[in-house]
């Protein structure tokens, strides 16, 4: 073009309104309502008009002993059901996604398909369908038992206060392995052979080449993985409200953040709902995976090593 | 041009509108209810039967979705657009309305003195001075059971808690029947159909409930911990792993056959009806000794009330009135079985199962639930604690006294005459 570039850049106009649509639609569907939350959460109805109380509410949260026990006891329960996710579903996974990747195993495809599909299924269908399987009148679980005479082994597991929190949350592994399953299945393809093929002639196979050679490539997707487990665990509501209902019984055993909050917020049964507590319980929710979120940016993902093919 | 043409539309579709209420000195009121599953009952039966009798007045049902109904109806109130007539939720949900001016009190409503206290109880301002609502219908517990279960096993009918468990033991050790359908995977069974049924007749119904409003009694007394000590004596008779049995499972079970006995309420008869093929009884929850007085909790559920800003206040009271009548009570009791008039006049009941359950109300001294009046308006809510404390026991995870302590410290925690 002949026209001699000008001092000044033209206005970029192209950059906002092709950023408009997403920063509109995200600030009104995510940023505001986080900070009305956030807002709610300093304020208290008292006689009918919102007053503002600072950080009381958080105080009655974690310091009134009734309001904190219920509190620490669904932090505790998500934390275990995080636990078991990162014990359970996320080996399982890699160990699902290493078997998948071997080049001998027939009919990958199929098995890919079928371990994945529970994910895409509605958490009611999934809670509905694990309530009957392992209901003591109908289900299918204590026939079966029965069947290979191990029926001793059966327990109303969903109604005890010992085991109600663990089957639920093997419930949510059950649903959920196929994704750690798909993100690690893909990191493992993406594997140049030459790297394997020289590990080869090292004399590295089988499993050392696993321990060895694949998984350091593939550690970054293992926390990307734990990161996406830790924020959906801790947003988790659906499976326990499905299964237990909003008492999330028995005796609160099954109680997670999620659960609690919506108890609070929305009220049950004559309990009227409560949104200035239940905003403040959505808020630790928030600071609590925004400190999970960090940590893993700041401390684990700036160790992790990154290898370029 | 378009202009004219908007006009006529608009002149045209006015018209067609007014032309559907039919007479033009014709009142038209409105009903605000929840009840949306009774739509047909109100359309073919009830208000022919008002029409009928009162010609110049059109009634209309207009329902809406259970769930939604309080924040539809808020919403109407405040817009001023709600009907003539507001279907009353029983305590503070109505109490709210009436104290924001959207209820009329109906003190000098003629029909109001077909009620008993009981009957008002859940519809009338703390002081018992303004009823706002025409009771419509209430619930009553005790216990369902297989007649055919009863009779091969030579079981009469438990008057007595001993005879109670008696029969109990015994279905047990026959093994064909599970003795009791209840599961405690939903809580709520536990307190109402549990604690709530068996409850009054140790509280002494309605005295034992004004004396805990009152705080001349704890929770923590014995005449309230002990339904808990008999609540935790079902558990040996609760089919295998009810822990995790849900409330469709325990109605299956019962009317599958495979249960001897159902700790009830009354809704459950239409259903019931339709599901079971064999002969059901029912018996009132069992007192201590042989001819102790016996009370029954007889849970007011439903009633109507005027919105206080009708244009039609004359015709609304003639519908209230009309509502207060037996001739409603009868048309509606029929309709739904196990929903039972509230109303003093006696009433002719065709289904049997339903038969049984209103005639307890000559025998026995009726109350309503202890937990719904004033009680559980603060945090904890002690309906909800109840819940989880009465499951928790039956279960056998907490013992009586410990749950009887636990909801009294709840209540006691933001109730003043509790602390």
């Amino acid at each position: 073009m002949s026209t001699p570039q000008t001092e000044k850049h033209p206005v970029r106009w192209h950059i906002a309104v092709f950023l408009a649509p997403a920063v509109i639609v995200y600030t009104t569907i995510m940023i505001l309502p986080l900070f009305g939350t956030l807002q709610l959460s300093f304020f208290r109805q008292i006689d009918r008009e919102a007053v503002f109380v600072g950080l009381d509410n958080f105080r009655t949260l974690l310091l009134d002993p009734r309001w904190s026990a219920s509190f620490w006891n669904a932090l505790g329960n998500n934390m275990w059901f995080f636990v078991v996710h990162m014990l359970v579903q996320n080996p399982i996974g890699i160990l699902l996604a290493a078997i998948l990747s071997s080049p001998r195993l027939r009919l990958a495809a199929f098995y890919r398909t079928a371990i994945f599909i529970p994910t895409i299924l509605s958490f009611v269908i999934v809670g509905f369908g694990w309530k009957l399987i392992l209901s003591p009148i109908w289900g299918v679980a204590p026939s079966l038992l029965d069947a290979v005479g191990l029926k001793v082994l059966f327990a109303p597991w969903l109604g005890k206060e010992e085991y109600a929190l663990t089957t639920l949350s093997l419930i949510s592994v059950w649903q959920f392995v196929g994704i750690p399953m798909m993100l690690i299945y893909a990191a493992l393809l993406t594997i140049p052979d030459e790297i394997i093929e020289a590990a080869e002639c090292d004399g590295i196979t089988g499993m050392s080449q696993f321990w060895k050679v694949k998984l350091p490539l593939i550690l970054p997707s293992i926390g990307i993985i734990s990161v996406l487990t830790f924020v959906a665990n801790f947003n988790a509501f659906d499976l326990i409200y499905s299964a237990q209902g909003a008492l999330a019984g028995p005796n609160f055993a099954t109680d997670i953040l999620g659960t609690f909050l919506y108890r609070t917020f929305f009220g049950f049964q004559l309990q009227i709902g409560d949104p200035n507590m239940g905003s403040t319980i959505a808020s630790i929710m928030f600071l609590i995976i925004l400190a999970g979120v960090c940590f893993y940016l700041f401390v684990i993902q700036r160790r992790l090593r990154r290898y370029q093919f | 041009m378009t202009a004219k043409h908007m006009k006529t539309l608009l002149l045209s579709a006015t018209l067609l509108s007014s032309a559907s209420m039919a007479h033009a000195e014709d009142v038209t009121l409105t009903v605000e209810s929840w009840r949306n599953d009774d739509l047909s009952i109100w359309q073919d039966t009830i208000i022919p039967a008002f029409e009928a009798k009162h010609p110049g007045i059109k009634v209309k049902f207009t329902p809406s979705a259970p769930a939604e109904y309080n924040a539809v109806l808020n919403s109407k109130l405040e817009a001023g657009s709600a009907g003539d007539l507001i279907t009353c939720r029983p305590f503070d949900a109505s109490l709210a309305l009436y104290d924001k001016g959207y209820l009329a009190s109906l003190a000098d409503l003629e029909g109001i003195k077909n009620f008993s206290d009981v009957a008002k109880s859940a519809w009338i301002t703390d002081d018992g001075a303004n009823p706002f609502c025409v009771p419509m219908a209430s619930v009553i517990h005790g216990f369902i059971y297989n007649k055919a279960a009863f009779e091969s096993l030579g079981i009469a009918v438990p008057q007595t808690e001993d005879e109670f468990f008696a029969a109990l033991d015994k279905i047990k050790e026959d093994g064909n029947y599970i003795p009791m359908a209840m599961g405690t995977n939903d809580q709520w069974e536990a307190a109402t159909m549990g604690y709530q049924n068996i409850g009054p007749n140790y509280w002494k119904g309605e005295e034992g409930r004004k004396a805990l409003i009152a705080g001349t009694q704890k929770l923590t007394d014995d005449q309230w911990v002990a339904p808990y000590r008999t609540l935790a004596k079902w558990k040996d008779y609760l089919g295998d792993g009810f822990e995790a049995q849900t409330y469709p499972d325990s109605q299956n079970l019962f009317t599958l056959g495979r249960a001897a006995v159902y700790p009830a309420g009354s809704w459950e008869i239409s259903g019931f009806n339709t599901q079971a093929d064999f002969e059901m009884g029912a018996f009132i929850p069992p007192v201590k000794a042989a001819g102790d007085p016996c009370y029954i909790s007889d849970h007011t559920d439903i009633a109507i009330g005027m919105n206080a800003k009708t244009s039609h206040p004359d015709e609304t009271r003639t519908f209230l009135n009309w509502v207060a009548s037996p001739e409603f009570a009868t048309l509606y009791a029929n309709a739904l079985p196990g929903f039972f008039p509230l109303s003093s006049e006696p009433v002719t009941l065709e289904d049997p199962l339903a038969q049984e359950f209103i005639s307890w109300r000559q025998k026995c001294e009726p109350t309503i639930r202890s937990t719904y009046q004033i009680l559980s308006r603060g945090t904890p809510n002690l309906e909800n604690e109840t819940w989880n404390a009465s499951a928790n026991v039956i279960r056998g995870t907490e013992s009586p006294e410990d749950a009887a302590k636990r909801l009294q410290d709840g209540l006691a925690s933001w109730y003043e005459p509790q602390k």
